[in-house]
């Protein structure tokens, strides 16, 4: 009997053993191409980086999201081929506003269908932003439709009534908007996800309007009204999406498909796209850089990209509350070092807090690296030769780069200033909370904008916001912000934001370090990718030339 | 002998009780919570979400509730993929990790048994020495770096497997399981071939064995049909822990390789504070752990008459 017992477990184990060995060794059916193949079928292979958390573009809050999203789902205008600036017409052919836009028209086109065959109605997004709109539903990006007339009340519940919020069908094709001021951005701002729109049936099949995490993303449920459309969805692995024959320029688009991987490690992007498995990573491991710099600059992409390093100050904390102090640290940093020996991928030192690139918005130029007025400025704040001035503590979340650059800056910071800084590293989420808590003298961040206008830079800035995270506020930035939102005319516009971007470097709650670029690898075989500072490709002026054509 | 198995079948279920509860609470007091981000949303947003979520209720609450949940095998859904529970979250990546960690199995035992008994046949021999070396160097070589290299080796420079992915290439011979399954195999074989030695050393020395040579059993004879089996008793004792942990799957393998299995789900849980998925990968874990513990302990029952009491 005990034998028996023995055996029976046995012959199980070995069973199972079997049945996982000649799985593990049968032939997968192949979602992966070879370059060759691809370029002949014209299909896309591109990796985003991390697993997107949802593809629900009302939930989603990441660029790798939005990244998948924009090539399903299309909003009332969409990113031209070339110019980030500019827009091509999306579910809207054309539109008008009034003279200082903050009333908005959009006419959505005959032909706008979603996948499943409805027709794009204005209604549909009445419904879209009422579902952003909607408290119980949660979602994080619904403060970007507070520009919106009345938006803010409904969704803090001081007005129950929908129709009283600046959105309205006036008929099935017409759209208006609203605004609470003028919006002369609105174009920019309508490509980012939370102002896409999304097919209420589609929605509603698996819940109310407010229900979160519903089955409607799955391949199988998914409705889109852009170039391509779900085809199947393997969580970190790959998403493929196909042609939409419905999507109303279905004629002028090049790709057949796309295969977006999440192919975290960074290493293994670059081994991918080595073996022909990718037609762009996501980013290049630094160390690789001078390889491909030397090597195959063909391949090698360096993009200017809207984002900005920067370390957070705790102003509420001695002796950083003296800005003095504050401007001393900044004057101290030699940029232009950290760039070229340590981030190594044409990264551009910040002179000021909104990069370059923001069209008509000039970049100001106010942080240099100075370290003699450094020590001179630290001097008039009372620490002349860095004497008693206190210790304190760059925080940073866990991450090699983080590392070095704080240890760079730990050590300029001595031997400009004689200043001693010790450094702390935290887990992600730990990290997080200790910046939204406050809780530190200096804290590493980083900030991407979503749209562009500076105001995307400058309006965390604001007393309170629950971006800010830095104790700094100043009425004057406040009215000035405040004031840029009721000015209608662009150049003025401008003017004001400038005025508030130089007042905040004035007050300088920040150190800046480096303004971002977008560093990646991209097959020869792609074309139409052009450098756009966002990111935010078109996919479907995207297009893959066969070797054939590349030998010619 | 059932009496004993199902007696320690039932010992899973305070065991489980003590796993969850404790990851329960450890899970809840780090810092952070699943929805922070670097671009906060609201405090009303965030509030919001955590009310949708029942993550606003009293700790002792969420507690009662879960558990009455995981009765009904109900592990809630994941908050890092939205829209699916963890249910389905372990049932498509373990599968996948399973596939690997059985292959990194037989790999392990095919190579490291017959070295290791090649080693102890030929004490103080190169032929000890060589096997022994390599399995010193196995042991030293993280997956880490063992990974790249076989990737490196066999995806780009063969070309033969793939460097990246599950769903693998159509155009590589290999399919994608094999090259961390290779990883991970040869990691274990390496310790299997020096627990190997040391077991058969062990039994070589013992008078039976003297006994069979005295009367002039042949080598080989003696190796195969008397030592082997009290040979490889410290095997049998090192495969439960060794199987469980190949089949949960290791994260930096399935980084390395871009496998979509249950070890990076594991983990990233932690990472992203995404409490169901953190408890349900736990309990998974832990039921495998306990099985294959009482699989190696009954295996070592049929190699070891002493062990059955």
């Amino acid at each position: 009997m005990k034998k028996l017992v023995i055996v029976a477990l046995l012959a199980v184990f070995g069973a199972v053993t079997w049945f996982g060995v000649r799985h593990a060794t049968a032939t997968k059916v192949g979602y992966s191409l070879n370059l060759l193949e691809a370029n002949k079928n014209k299909i896309l292979l591109i990796t985003v980086g991390t697993e997107p958390r949802t593809l629900d573009p009302q939930e989603a809050q990441g660029v790798t999201e939005q990244h998948i999203i924009m090539a399903m789902i299309e909003g009332l205008v969409a990113p031209s081929m070339d110019d980030q600036s500019k827009v091509a017409p999306g579910m809207a052919d054309r539109w008008d506003h009034n003279d200082d836009a903050s009333i908005w028209t959009f006419h959505i086109g005959d032909d706008r269908k979603w996948s499943n065959g409805d027709p794009v109605k204005a209604q549909d997004f009445v419904f879209s932003y009422k579902r952003m709109l909607t408290a119980s539903f949660g979602a994080e990006y619904s403060e970007n439709l507070f520009i919106l007339k009345g938006a803010e009340d409904y969704y803090n519940g001081k007005i129950t009534d929908f129709d009283q919020v600046g959105v309205t069908a006036v008929d099935d094709r017409t759209l208006r908007l609203e605004f609470v001021g003028p919006t002369p951005y609105l174009l920019s701002l309508l490509q980012h996800q939370a102002w896409v729109p999304v097919c209420p049936r589609a929605i509603l099949k698996f819940g109310s309007i407010d229900t979160r995490d519903t089955k409607w993303t799955r391949p199988e449920n998914y409705v889109g009204n852009g170039p391509f459309k779900m085809k199947s969805w393997h969580p970190n692995d790959v998403i493929e999406v196909v042609r939409n024959p419905l999507y109303w320029d279905a004629a002028n688009v090049k790709l057949n498909g796309i295969n977006f991987y999440s192919i975290e490690n960074i290493d293994t992007q670059e081994r991918a796209f080595q073996a022909g498995q990718l037609h762009k990573t996501d980013q290049v491991p630094p160390d690789k850089m001078p390889y491909y710099r030397r090597e195959h600059p063909e391949v090698l992409r360096i993009d200017p990209y809207e984002g900005v390093y920067f370390y957070r100050v705790n102003v509420a904390r001695k002796p950083l509350d003296n800005p003095k102090v504050r401007l001393a640290l900044n004057l101290a940093i030699d940029r232009e070092a950290i760039v070229k020996n340590i981030m190594r991928q044409g990264q551009k030192p910040a002179t000021g807090f909104t990069p370059p690139g923001m069209g008509d918005y000039q970049p100001l130029n106010k942080i240099g690296y100075d370290p003699a007025r450094a020590r001179q400025i630290l001097a008039e704040a009372g620490y002349p030769d860095g004497k008693g001035f206190p210790p304190f503590t760059i925080h940073f979340n866990t991450m090699e780069a983080h590392r070095t650059i704080a240890e760079a800056i730990q050590q300029m910071w001595k031997e400009e200033l004689n200043i001693n800084v010790t450094l702390e590293n935290q887990e992600w989420k730990v990290y997080l909370d200790t910046q939204n808590h406050k809780n530190y003298d200096i804290s590493r961040s980083g900030w991407i904008g979503d749209y562009m206008d500076p105001i995307t830079f400058l309006s965390i800035w604001t007393t309170g916001n629950g971006n800010n995270n830095t104790n700094w506020g100043n009425p004057k930035y406040d009215a000035l912000i405040e004031q840029a939102a009721r000015t209608g005319d662009p150049v003025k516009r401008l003017k004001i934001l400038h005025d508030a971007e130089d007042l905040f470097l004035t007050d300088l709650p920040v150190i800046l370090v480096y303004w971002y670029t977008d560093p990646y690898l991209l097959q020869r075989s792609v074309e139409n990718w052009y450098p756009l500072a966002l990111g935010n490709h078109n996919y479907k002026f995207i297009d893959l030339k066969s070797d054939s054509e590349l030998a010619k | 002998m059932i009496k004993i198995v199902a007696g320690r079948l039932l010992q899973l279920i305070p065991v489980l009780w003590i796993i969850l509860t404790l990851t329960f609470f450890m899970s809840k007091s780090v810092p952070g919570g699943p929805f922070s981000a670097e671009r906060q949303a609201t405090p009303e947003t965030i509030a919001r979400l955590n009310a949708y979520y029942g993550l606003d209720k009293p700790l002792w609450e969420q507690y009662v509730n879960y558990l009455a949940n995981v009765v009904r095998f109900d592990f809630g859904p994941s908050y890092t993929y939205q829209g699916e529970s963890v249910n389905e979250v372990i049932g498509r990546s373990f599968p996948i990790s399973f596939e690997i960690g059985t292959l990194a199995f037989v790999i392990s035992l095919v190579l490291g048994i017959p070295a290791g008994v090649i080693a102890a046949a030929n004490r103080n021999k190169l032929l000890d020495y060589l096997p022994m070396s390599l399995s010193m160097l196995g042991i030293c070589l993280p997956t880490f770096v063992l990974g790249p290299i076989l990737a490196l080796v066999f995806g780009l420079i063969f070309k033969i497997a793939p460097v990246s992915g599950w769903y693998g290439l159509n155009y590589v011979p290999l399919p994608p399981a094999v090259m961390p399954a290779l990883t991970l195999g040869l990691f274990y074989a390496a310790y299997i071939a020096r627990l190997a030695r040391g077991g058969m050393l062990d039994i070589l020395n013992q008078d039976f064995i003297r006994t069979a040579r005295a009367k002039g059993v042949p080598e080989h004879e003696i190796i195969v049909k008397h030592a082997l089996r009290g040979g490889l008793l410290p095997i049998a004792a090192f495969l439960g822990p060794a199987f469980a942990g190949l089949l949960t799957g290791s994260f930096v393998l399935e980084k390395v390789f871009n496998i979509p299995g249950i070890g990076q789900e594991f983990i990233k849980s932690v990472f992203n504070r995404d409490y169901p998925l953190i408890m349900g990968t736990v309990a998974f874990f832990g039921v495998l752990i306990v099985v294959f513990n009482l699989l190696s302990d009954v295996l070592q029952a049929w190699m070891d008459p002493k062990s059955r009491t």
